[in-house]
């Protein structure tokens, strides 16, 4: 359940170890045994071209003489599950009881825990099992290939003539066994193998299962550590405010009454944000509102969300970067009629249940961090940056994270807390209020669509389609930005799964004045899915198609996909008869490494007030590892995408961001959660990414039900209740 | 200097008598397994019983509650209602981040207590007040049923 940049979903996610030794092993203190092994990079095309083309060891397992097995973890867990199913990969192919490993978070180290899908310590863009499925695998089954040479070598057997079971090698011949933790000094002198047999699918006894997950019971009883629950000895807290517009600098600070308040301790006054510092939250928060802080607003200050949209259709005008280019489009659509559509989405903030927070105590020798987020070595990069000090002075203890989905990948929180925290003589907690964590935040990018095609024959001839918007990774990796080219921003739109003969991409670059912008759950996708399956259906509708028919007919080149549609339209009961002002929509996807396909179904009321009903899902990520966790992931990405379709905009007036809280800015409830069946496809493929799928589909399988259910294409996000109303009364 | 029954314990804090309940539990009792939200009763994330009453800390003064009991997430599985709702939670997995899920667990103990057998309408007046991000909604409302089963 993260955010974050994807693979190129037209690269398979195998990625072979070229190698001679993938393996190192070691021995532990107190007599076990520590394996190192590599993660190796991807081959993709976007931001594995940052990435150097070999690794050290940066994964690291230690097995100990009682048979424990301890991995060291680079992914963070933020309730993706992933603790649960790296864990069970390892457990699987070393042939150890599942509840026999532990996890324990990595330190911040680049050079040890690099995500080789991203090509530096991130959890994000639903790699982690797309990167890990191969490496953690190869590792378990290279160990395990160790355990029982020593073992045959104790008995003067042929290996061959042993298998293992639950942490023991075995000799049914003789009916003998050994522990794996008796033979860990033998194997401590062995030479890794080359090539160790993996198991086969079907020999699978974990990985398949609903293996429960490691890290919920302490999240039911309030024993979970979040990084907003951080209590080092002696803290202060301080809650800030930064500029309500933004790049607006402080000009002047009255703190008179809020000296005044009990349990006020210290003002903070930086150039760009203020904060109170207290006794409890309470007292910084009461403080901070009795100050009266006058604002240099700056060059920001008359922005509007209608100049930035203006900014973009303008920008839609131009000739972009080419993402893709296939056949002659141009010479296609001066050959007869076309159909043509604008689509655009708005700014969204992530609006995790942790407001953003951050705990540091900046001492003159160290800078220690008490935090939850996804890149955690740009975390300690960034605290060195600001203190000055080296890196290793800086100790970050990373926390379980409430809720990522893009934002945590970010550090502009952290360089605030620390540099309130150098003017503060004490560990200090910097809170982020519920207003603040939305009004100073770095938002999914407002983009912009242009979109044009032909139909031939009841089938899509050509296509060409220009995104427009904000460059992420030009700010959050720079090499993976080449040529004016964001491979994020044309996610899912510069690669369809059609069959289509001419078609051509364009990418228009085109930054927001002032509104800093990030990955948000289902990164590129979300955007340009959305807009592709909603112009699909144009398209269908155009063509006087049924829409599974229009799709179904143009697939051929995805048959992953094109069994997920089959299931879908009969699990939904795709074409049967629904009463007058309800409606289905489909939509199908191929992003992250896996095969969606969604029904809707959904109401509309003569006021244009939706009622989502039912959602139905069929995927295929390739092999499952858990597919609860998997089903979980769909259900939650689903509600996260019709949340932002029925509710969500951020909008600017005056410079500011104009939504504050869950008042205004609204999430979902029960009481609007819709019935949510997920169809798992059964694969023998790698597995692919699905944190951010669900949240893909959501929208424009809604869009497409709506469609049916009034006649009225929606076309931007999000959904206008008014124009769903008109039609009908009118 | 005010004195709270918190968890079957008496405690005194020298705090403000306007400083929601919130504030008390996390910053000066280091109780944090109830979490802030949103500050102004609109997510559930702080939600604790007062007696019986589901009630959001984030927006009660302490003065006004002194001598009530109060029951938070850390001692509900003491709680047969409440051990019930935490056993369903984990054996559907309902769980993702979990940083909303203490403020769910005391929604669906206060409604049960009330509610021994809640039907779906019941279970959205109860639980509308709760916001998951994750959208673990699904499985809540599953879980819920489960755990009512069991009483």
């Amino acid at each position: 359940m993260s955010a974050g940049p994807a693979p190129k979903s037209s690269q398979s996610p195998q990625a072979p170890l070229s190698r001679r030794a993938f393996l190192k092993v070691g021995a532990a203190a107190g007599g076990g045994l520590v394996l190192g092994f590599a993660i190796p990079a991807l081959r993709t095309a976007g931001l594995a071209a940052a990435t150097p083309a070999f690794f050290e060891p940066n994964a690291f397992i230690r097995i100990d003489r009682n048979g424990d097995v301890l991995l060291t973890m680079p992914q963070v867990e933020m309730g993706q599950g992933i603790y649960t199913a790296i864990s069970m990969i390892l457990a699987e192919e070393l042939d150890v009881a599942f509840d026999r490993v532990s996890v324990e978070a990595a330190p911040p180290d680049d050079a040890l825990y690099a995500n080789p899908a991203l090509g530096f310590q991130a959890t994000g863009g639903s790699t982690s099992i797309l990167a890990f499925w191969m490496p953690m695998r190869q590792a378990g089954a290279g160990a395990r290939a160790m355990l029982v040479e020593a073992a045959a070598a104790v008995w003067k057997v042929d290996p061959t003539a042993c298998t293992t079971a639950t942490g023991e090698v075995i000799h049914g011949a003789s009916a003998r066994k050994l522990a794996y933790g008796a033979l860990l000094e033998r194997v401590a002198r062995l030479q890794p193998p080359k090539n160790p047999p993996l198991k086969a699918l079907n020999d699978f006894r974990l990985i398949g299962t609903a293996a429960k997950r490691l890290d919920t019971p302490d999240k039911v009883n309030g024993k979970a550590v979040f990084g907003i629950d951080a209590l080092p000895p002696g803290v202060k807290f301080a809650v800030l405010m930064a500029s309500p517009v933004f790049g607006g600098k402080v000009a002047h600070v009255d703190d008179g009454a809020a000296r005044g308040i009990a349990g006020v301790r210290q003002i903070v006054v930086l150039d760009d944000l203020v904060a109170v510092v207290g006794d409890h939250t309470w007292a910084a928060k009461q403080g901070l509102e009795a100050l009266n802080v006058t604002w240099d607003e700056g060059a920001n200050a008359r922005v509007t969300t209608e100049e930035v949209f203006d900014q973009l259709k303008a920008a839609s005008e131009r000739t972009g970067v080419v993402a893709k280019s296939v056949g002659d489009v141009a010479h296609a659509f001066s050959s007869g009629p076309t159909v043509e559509a604008l689509y655009h989405v708005p700014f969204l903030a992530h609006a995790t249940m942790e407001p953003m927070n951050c705990t540091v105590h900046v001492r003159p020798d160290a800078c220690e961090i008490w935090v939850g987020n996804q890149v955690l070595s740009r975390t300690q990069a960034i605290a060195a940056k600001v203190t000055g000090l080296s890196k290793d002075k800086v100790i970050v203890h990373n926390h379980l994270i409430g809720g990522g989905f893009g934002r945590r990948l970010e550090v502009d929180g952290i360089a605030k807390a620390v540099r309130i925290a150098q003017k503060v003589d004490a560990p200090v907690k910097v809170m982020w209020t519920r207003e603040e964590d939305i009004q100073q935040a770095l938002y999914r990018p407002f983009y912009f669509d242009r979109l044009q095609a032909q139909l031939s024959d009841g089938k899509i001839s050509a296509w060409k389609h220009r995104v427009v918007g904000s460059s992420i990774l030009a700010r959050w990796a720079p090499p993976a930005f080449v040529n004016g080219l964001d491979s994020d921003a044309v996610e899912g739109a510069a690669e369809l799964p059609y069959n289509v003969p001419n078609f051509h991409v364009e990418y228009v670059r085109q930054e927001p004045p002032g509104v800093p912008t990030c990955f948000w759950r289902g990164v590129g996708p979300t955007h340009n899915i959305f807009v592709v399956e909603s112009f699909v259906d144009e398209l269908a509708h155009q063509a006087g198609k049924d829409p599974v028919d229009f799709r179904r007919e143009q697939l051929a080149k995805t048959p992953r996909l094109l069994a997920c549609l089959d299931v879908v339209a009969r699990e939904s009961g795709w074409g049967q008869p629904l009463p007058t002002r309800v409606g289905r929509g489909v939509s199908v996807q191929s992003a992250f490494g896996s095969y969606l396909a969604t029904v809707a179904e959904a109401e509309v009321d003569e006021h244009g007030e939706i009622r989502v009903r039912r959602l139905v899902c069929a995927v295929d990520c390739g092999v499952v590892v858990n597919p609860d966790t998997v089903v979980a992931q769909i259900e939650g990405g689903i509600i996260f995408g019709l949340t932002a379709a029925l509710h969500s905009q951020i909008t600017l007036a005056r410079g500011r961001v104009q939504q504050s809280n869950f008042n205004n800015y609204r999430m979902m409830r029960i009481n609007e959660a819709p019935r949510i069946e997920v169809h798992i496809m059964h694969s023998t493929e790698a597995p692919g990414g699905i944190g951010e799928p669900g949240t893909v589909t959501a929208a424009p399988a809604l869009a497409n039900a709506l469609f049916a259910a009034t006649g009225v294409r929606v076309r931007k996000l999000p959904i206008d209740r008014k124009a769903l109303a008109a039609k009908a009364t009118g | 200097m005010l004195e709270l029954q918190i968890n079957g314990k008496a405690h005194q804090v020298d705090v403000p008598e306007n400083m929601p309940l919130l504030w008390v539990l996390r910053d000066v009792l280091a109780l944090t397994g109830t979490k802030f939200g949103c500050g102004i009763a609109q997510c559930g994330a702080c939600t604790v019983h007062l007696g019986d009453q589901a009630v959001r800390s984030c927006v009660l003064p302490v003065g006004s509650i002194q001598g009530r009991p109060i029951t938070t997430i850390e001692a509900i599985g003491a709680t047969p209602v409440g051990e019930r709702v935490q056993k369903a939670w984990l054996d559907l997995e309902v769980v993702q981040c979990g940083y909303c899920q203490s403020g769910q667990i005391m929604s669906a103990v206060a409604l049960l207590s009330a509610t021994p057998r809640p039907e779906d309408a019941d279970i959205d007046a109860a639980m509308a007040g709760n916001i998951c991000r994750c959208g673990t909604y699904v499985r809540i409302r599953a879980a819920i049923k489960k755990a009512a089963q069991a009483g």
